[in-house]
């Protein structure tokens, strides 16, 4: 195995650990409106992620930062191509991250009405883009004979994406759902509980339809691989929506975060070795070769990767250990 | 206005915004350590009453540099993507260990601190914290290891028409972020040091909360004196350093259109980039040389020559950047230090003799300087972006090379008025929110109830 192959796997690797994690926190931002009914209710909703979000939007960054690295030219051909969309993932996660910290510094409820709902907005736009541009990359988008990205933002707008983007959206949701039924106890566990059966039984059928149509737009289905992740995540969406409806929210949790790591691998293995495919002519589309830096940059950055994210894997599932408990109302901080 | 403009502009707005809010972080992370650490050892509570009271402070700046933080990573990808193409060899790796190696280690340990007063024993929750200072710091580390390869690179060989690296190590070790890296994490730490100090000197002045305000006073005293002090140093020292690598930017931030031998040191100057003269200079004769050398002879070039130099090694064109910005940005930049220096050494005699108390003026001098770190910082910044005009990347591309072919000028402009706009609404909020908490002062914190272990969750129910 090359290292451009070994860095499509931890590329695929970083933006799947970003899809599990901050899929959960973004499914909670989504569900603070309808599951949260009063303040009390939802600080516990924000707080329930509080220890967590930001590190899980580093695995955003450091994705970002790997590809950047490792393929200079999907980095450049990606952000510079899908800038609008981009763009209002920015936006909405500078409100977000922001709302975290400023929602509970005051009083009045105007304040406080106003960091939710930019807390919603800003947790729905990016689980909605990041669909969106995921089934881009596969579906195709026009990229010219120099890597250029030659379209604007309304060719990545296809009922097919929109469609990625709902898919990524509602299993979020779900997500963050069973995370929310983990973590709080009474009213607000068998509120998220509804919540999350609402979404879960939408994300089967989004994700059920994306499956199908993918086999008509994309030619992810002409190798094996693909066709089995994502058919079995679809098999695994439908266990964690029975885990839910029997309340063994544990089980439903992981099962779901199964799902997001499939539909992420199925997407990924369906595009390798391109990592964004061009409309215009299936010789222009960017593969792991033509993206890559050199292997003396590929070389260096696989032992800092092989060194550091282990590392990091083991202080990060600690701090999860650390907040096992449910939220308490006692001890919030946000 | 063309794309190139813009994206210049959207550049410059979002960066200098967002290090508004980093320096503050390199500081203060590293203030809240050292009192929780006095907590942790003395058990005295008033250290941890200071500790969560600074800390709720670094919190409002911090989650304001951590989200403009996220736009500049992906700039480079927007509007740079031909600058990605071209050097995302060298410049994505610095980038990825930024993530990899600090900012998770940064965020995941907040979080720990944030919500781990009760749960982590306080000797833990204490290094929670260390390691938050820790990692920001080596970010600051890695990205000027990034930025450094734009204004002096190194390591690296130009093949398949990019620059590529050949050598990791000889990247970490660049000369120019060994003056670099220490200039501006130190200027950090007064920036912070200043903040505190600020803060502090507006409740001694008011007489409240005397005890909590005064350790952190002697704190933040130390660490701006000595901070002050040394970024002095150090910027000397790199000044130097840019007479030999970067000519031009330093012949700008002198406004030294002619070669000459000893060369004078213009303290102002009315800047004609036109007719390539100044109007209305006053000058200390020698003073530049001196400044350069360490000895009132030998020759500092001038713009001119340069510019004749450049044109003739690069091919024609304009080498010389904006010659006003960067001279007064560098006089704004060594006026806010000396006055920083002497204000933290009067104060410090003040203190010494126990007279600081007694003098509302200083007092309200350290209040109202809070602000002059940051000019500091800008104007720092302004001199080595806008001196490195029209390179993106020192000697190997240019500006308008760099820019994303595809983005068009209304998309650069729509999101640049966004984020403008955007920058300037949170700006007041987080001005406000900090204003409210600094003002309010050091709340005794009740005592948290415990948890109870039957509330755990398992994944497994």
């Amino acid at each position: 195995m090359d290292l451009n192959i070994l860095w499509f796997i931890l590329v695929t690797v970083l933006f799947t650990g970003f899809f599990f994690l901050e899929g959960f926190d973004y499914g909670v931002g989504i569900l603070l409106p309808f599951v949260g009914r009063n303040d009390l209710e939802r600080r516990m909703v924000i707080n329930s992620i509080g220890p967590f979000w930001d590190s899980n939007e580093v695995w955003m960054l450091t994705a970002g930062g790997a590809m950047f690295a490792a393929f200079p030219h999907w980095y450049a051909t990606l952000f510079s191509g899908f800038y609008l969309a981009l763009f209002l993932i920015l936006v909405a996660l500078i409100l977000r991250g922001v709302a975290f910290e400023f929602r509970s510094k005051d009083e009045k409820p105007a304040w406080r009405n106003l960091w939710d709902w930019l807390l919603f907005v800003g947790s729905l736009l990016p689980a909605l883009l990041w669909g969106v541009a995921i089934t881009n990359l596969i579906r195709g988008v026009p990229i010219d004979a120099r890597m250029q990205f030659a379209g604007t933002f309304f060719d990545l707008l296809s009922p097919y994406t929109l469609l990625g983007g709902l898919a990524f959206l509602l299993v979020f949701t779900l997500q963050g759902g069973l995370f929310l039924a983990l973590k709080s106890e009474g009213e607000l566990k068998e509120r998220s509980r509804q919540a999350a059966l609402r979404a879960g039984a939408g994300a089967a059928l989004a994700l059920l339809l994306l499956v199908i149509m993918s086999y008509g737009v994309t030619d992810i289905f002409s190798r094996f691989l693909p066709g089995i992740l994502l058919g079995s995540a679809f098999i695994t969406l439908l266990l964690s929506l029975a885990g839910l409806y029997t309340r063994r929210y544990g089980p439903g949790f992981l099962m779901n975060g199964l799902t997001v790591i499939l539909v992420t691998a199925g997407f990924f293995s369906g595009l390798f070795p391109r990592v964004m495919v061009s409309s215009l002519n299936p010789e222009w589309s960017i593969t792991i070769y033509r993206a890559a830096s050199s292997p003396y940059t590929l070389k260096v950055m696989t032992v800092v990767a092989l060194t550091l994210v282990p590392i990091v894997l083991a202080y990060q599932g600690w701090t999860y250990w650390v907040f096992r408990q449910r939220v308490k109302a006692r001890d919030l901080e946000y | 206005m063309d794309a190139l403009l813009l994206a210049r502009w959207q550049f410059g707005i979002t960066s200098v915004y967002h290090f508004l809010f980093v320096p503050l972080t390199l500081g203060l992370s590293i203030l809240v350590a050292i009192m929780e650490t006095i907590y942790v050892r003395t058990g005295d509570e008033t250290y941890k009453n200071m500790a969560r009271f600074w800390g709720r402070l670094f919190l409002i700046n911090f989650a304001m540099g951590v989200v403009t933080g996220i736009v500049q990573e992906f700039h480079f990808g927007m509007n740079w993507s031909e600058y990605s193409r071209f050097v995302g060899d060298i410049f994505g790796a610095p980038l990825a260990v930024e993530a990899l190696a600090a900012f998770f280690l940064e965020s995941t340990f907040l979080g720990l601190w944030i919500f781990g007063w009760e749960k982590l024993s306080p000797a833990l929750h204490a290094a929670c914290i260390w390691l938050v200072a820790f990692a920001s710091n080596l970010s600051a580390f890695w990205i000027l290891v990034a930025n450094s390869f734009m204004q002096e690179p190194v390591g690296f060989t130009l093949r398949n028409g990019r620059a590529e690296m050949t050598d990791f190590f000889a990247l970490l070790t660049n000369p120019h972020v060994l003056y670099q890296f220490p200039h501006t994490v130190l200027a950090g730490f007064v920036t912070a040091a200043f903040f505190v100090m600020g803060i502090s000197a507006y409740h001694l002045l008011r007489q409240s909360q005397l005890e909590p305000f005064r350790r952190s006073f002697r704190l933040a005293l130390i660490m701006g004196l000595i901070g002050s002090l040394l970024v002095a140093g150090i910027g000397h020292l790199q000044g130097q350093h840019l007479v030999a690598t970067q000519p031009m930017k330093m012949a700008a931030a002198e406004a030294l259109w002619d070669s000459a031998d000893p060369a004078p040191l213009a303290l102002v100057a009315l800047v004609d980039q036109e007719n390539q003269q100044n109007n209305l200079e006053i000058k200390i004769p020698a003073l530049t040389s001196f400044l350069a050398y360490n000895s009132f002879r030998g020759e500092v070039k001038g713009l001119k020559e340069l510019q004749a130099a450049a044109a003739e090694q690069y091919g024609p064109g304009n080498y010389i950047p904006p010659v006003a910005p960067v001279f007064w940005s560098f006089r704004l930049m060594i006026a806010a230090g000396l006055w920083l220096i002497l204000l933290s050494l009067y104060s410090l005699y003040l203190w010494r003799k126990g007279l600081l108390e007694s003098r509302p003026l200083v007092l309200k001098a350290l209040l109202w300087s809070i602000p002059i770190p940051y000019l500091a910082n800008t104007a720092g910044w302004f001199v080595a972006e806008v001196g490195r005009y029209p390179w993106i990347v020192y000697g190997l591309q240019r500006l308008e090379a760099a820019v994303s072919p595809g983005v068009s000028a209304t998309a650069i402009l729509t999101t640049l008025v966004a984020f403008t706009l955007l920058y300037g609404l949170l700006a007041v909020v987080d001005v406000y929110l900090l204003a409210k908490y600094a003002r309010q002062g050091v709340v005794e914190q009740p005592p948290a109830g415990k948890m109870h272990p039957s509330g755990e969750v398992s994944l497994w129910i």
